[in-house]
């Protein structure tokens, strides 16, 4: 009648922290990232479905600001209003692809806070793995990708680009975009989470961020500029996969993978932090 | 821990804050401790503005065992059930859960209003810790139990709010676990769905170990068979249904003294409950008769009452009402004597287990005046050899017929 007893999960709660036993938690860690994957999946596909469904314009949304965004600075440089110097690209094409790339990242770095917002009432009545969130943030973020990069594909040939064998690399350039958004995201969700006003100054970061990355305007050569670009982990990441979109050889491809590399060990500790904050945030969001 | 021990929680204390901006900034700071590898909740002393809304709560509990917890509001039972359910860390004690945890606490969490019913069916059940494999096997008998029909493929946003939380009640109790905790939702629905919940819910306890926080004493002598009473965070008392029932509603009756108000030219000597004055507290059998003597003064004229006995539980429902003018009696008192003694007799007080609030109030009949109200003056506590959840009971004679 009875299940076997043997069969049980065993969960101890107590004040420890979860980092006195570090074997353990990387083990609980792994544990719930897999056993997240199917509510990550469905917690996507309610998402995605609810939001095109209520839009009138659907899937354009995906693409809609980036495009937007592409067409002012194509203006702003026609009609002379903004100087930008020489690229090696035509400049629509430049710009076009760096504001595509962009959004990608943009989608990566919003992600994280935003499920766990929208996911507040949920979060603090029952227990479900927490990484689902943020897992499903991902599949969303890899779904409005896939849109963007499909109009890309669709559009470049047009703009006189002809796509080579590098767009064969171009895929690991994706996924760096969003790991770096992810380890970013995910590092400013829990402080976040408490003050909303971490979320009130992300676009205004992110859009000073942008004019200090060769999204829109090309490397400068010299100055205090020429230094911030360089210094600016998002240059690397953003010219590389650009330059494996358009066809060109990657010339950052050193710092690419410096970067990546940080950003991955980065997002470790912070899927770490964000464990261990969950409890206490939780704790704060009803109290 | 025996093999079919459940629940075994050991000193689990948890401290709130009452400040916002406070408890934002200790949020911060209690990251920070975590993140250095600190044990959650310090040392175990308050900081400013915060105090123990679970303290030192112990408690163990079996398969089959099912649990109430009863207590005012802020008592700390939701806390409990939280940190029971592994939502929030406790700030000292250690808690062991063994074997799957089933909560109904937040019915159709997560469901999306845009989407159907079956689609969100998948979403929710996926948030309860369903595979999807489970969630195929059930599905029929969830969209059954909710009887929700065609509108099944309808979005969620087109149905009645008790749609909808009869669709979240039924895929909440699809999931089959080893504990139960149940927060305030033991039934749903109209009537006729409350049954089966009950029913649902009392075939789920009998393979698990079942934890409930209900502020209905019925329910609670229905369902449960210990009790803990949790007050300003602690356990207060713990065991016996009936008991515990009557330790919680004991903290509501308190002290009812000086409730009496007389009209002018009207004078109470005394009002004996059962041969007894001066007393707030009156213990009666169930069934047993009730008498209630009043010596009155009154004013020099010829004055005729009505007398009225109010019975109210302790959450202040009208459950029995006894008037000497539905009998078609008015007590007349003649203005020659000066003191009345106007007495009341019930014969048989059917009454439920447990406080019931008594008050007397006398009218001026043809006025309709009242001259004196003493308002839930008495606690009336009815005892009896078994526990009687309802407010009133009726006697009667049962008989069995064989059949050939």
């Amino acid at each position: 009648m009875h299940p076997t007893p043997l069969a049980l999960h065993v969960s101890v709660y107590t004040p420890e922290s979860s980092l006195a036993s570090p074997r353990k938690m990387i083990r609980d860690m792994f544990r719930d990232l897999g056993a997240s994957g199917e509510l990550a999946w469905r917690l996507a596909v309610r998402d995605i479905s609810a939001q095109y469904r209520q839009a009138f314009l659907g899937i354009l949304w995906a693409f809609i600001l980036p495009l937007a965004n592409t067409l002012v600075w194509v203006f702003l440089s026609g009609a002379g209003i903004v100087q930008v110097s020489e690229t090696a690209l035509p400049y629509p094409v430049y710009v076009f692809t760096g504001s595509m790339l962009w959004a990608i990242l943009m989608d990566a770095v919003n992600a994280p806070l935003q499920q766990t917002t929208a996911a507040k009432g949920m979060l603090a009545k029952l227990n479900f793995p927490r990484e689902a969130l943020i897992v499903s943030g991902l599949y969303q973020t890899l779904f409005n990708a896939g849109i963007k990069i499909a109009l890309l594909l669709g559009v470049l040939p047009f703009m006189g680009i002809e796509l080579g064998w590098n767009l064969l690399l171009f895929p690991l350039g994706l996924l760096s975009l969003v790991l770096v958004g992810t380890a970013f995201g995910l590092l400013i969700t829990p402080v976040g989470m408490l003050y909303t006003d971490i979320g009130k100054v992300l676009p205004l970061l992110m859009q000073f961020l942008m004019y200090l990355t060769p999204v829109v305007f090309p490397m400068p050569k010299e100055g205090i500029a020429a230094t911030l670009f360089t210094l600016n982990p998002l240059t690397p990441i953003i010219l590389t996969a650009r330059d494996w979109l358009t066809g060109f050889p990657p010339d950052h491809l050193p710092a690419f993978l410096v970067v990546n590399a940080f950003a991955l060990l980065l997002l470790l500790c912070v899927w770490v932090v964000f464990r261990l904050a969950m409890p206490i945030l939780i704790e704060r969001m009803s109290a | 821990m025996s093999d079919d021990t459940l629940i075994k929680v050991e000193g689990a204390s948890k401290k709130f804050c009452r400040s916002l901006k406070r408890s934002l900034w200790y949020g911060i700071q209690d990251l920070g401790k975590e993140i250095r590898g600190h044990r959650h909740g310090g040392d175990g002393a308050l900081r400013p503005d915060e105090f123990w809304a679970v303290k030192d709560v112990s408690f163990e509990l079996k398969r089959g065992e099912c649990l109430g917890l009863i207590g005012r509001n802020g008592a700390g039972k939701t806390t409990l059930l939280r940190m029971l359910n592994g939502l929030i860390k406790p700030d000292a004690g250690r808690i062991e859960m063994r074997g799957r945890i089933g909560a109904l606490i937040a019915l159709g969490a997560g469901f999306n209003p845009i989407l159907t019913g079956r689609e969100n069916i998948y979403v929710n059940a996926s948030v309860l810790g369903l595979t999807k494999s489970e969630i195929k096997a059930k599905l029929d008998e969830i969209i059954d139990f909710a009887e929700i029909g065609e509108f099944i493929d309808s979005p969620v946003q087109s149905y009645s709010s008790g749609m909808a939380v009869r669709l979240g009640f039924a895929v909440a109790s699809s999931l089959e676990p080893d504990i139960l905790i149940l927060d305030e939702v033991l039934a749903v629905g109209d009537v006729g769905f409350r049954l089966k919940c009950y029913n649902r819910i009392y075939g789920l306890a009998n393979r698990a170990a079942v934890i409930f926080v209900s502020h209905s004493m019925p329910q609670v002598a229905r369902l449960a068979n210990r009790v803990n009473v949790m007050a300003g965070g602690e356990t207060s008392f713990s065991g016996d249904v009936s008991k515990a029932i009557d330790v919680y509603e004991s903290s509501f009756s308190k002290c009812r003294e000086s409730n009496w108000e007389i009209s002018s030219g009207f004078s109470v000597d005394y009002v004996a409950i059962n041969g007894r004055s001066n007393q707030a507290e009156v213990f009666v059998q169930a069934g047993a008769s009730l008498h209630v003597e009043v010596r009155l003064r009154l004013p020099p004229r010829s004055i005729s009452l009505e007398a009225v006995l109010n019975i109210h539980s302790p959450s202040y429902e009208l459950i029995s009402h006894i008037n000497s003018s539905q009998s078609g009696l008015n007590l007349i008192a003649c203005a020659a004597s000066s003191q009345s003694l106007i007495t009341i007799s019930v014969p048989s007080l059917t009454l439920g287990s447990g406080r019931k609030l008594l008050s007397l109030i006398l009218r001026d009949s043809n006025t309709k005046e009242t001259v004196f109200w003493a308002e839930t003056a008495w606690v009336l506590n009815v005892t009896s050899s078994h526990y009687i959840p309802a407010p009133v009971y009726h006697e009667a004679t049962f008989s069995i017929v064989e059949c050939s």
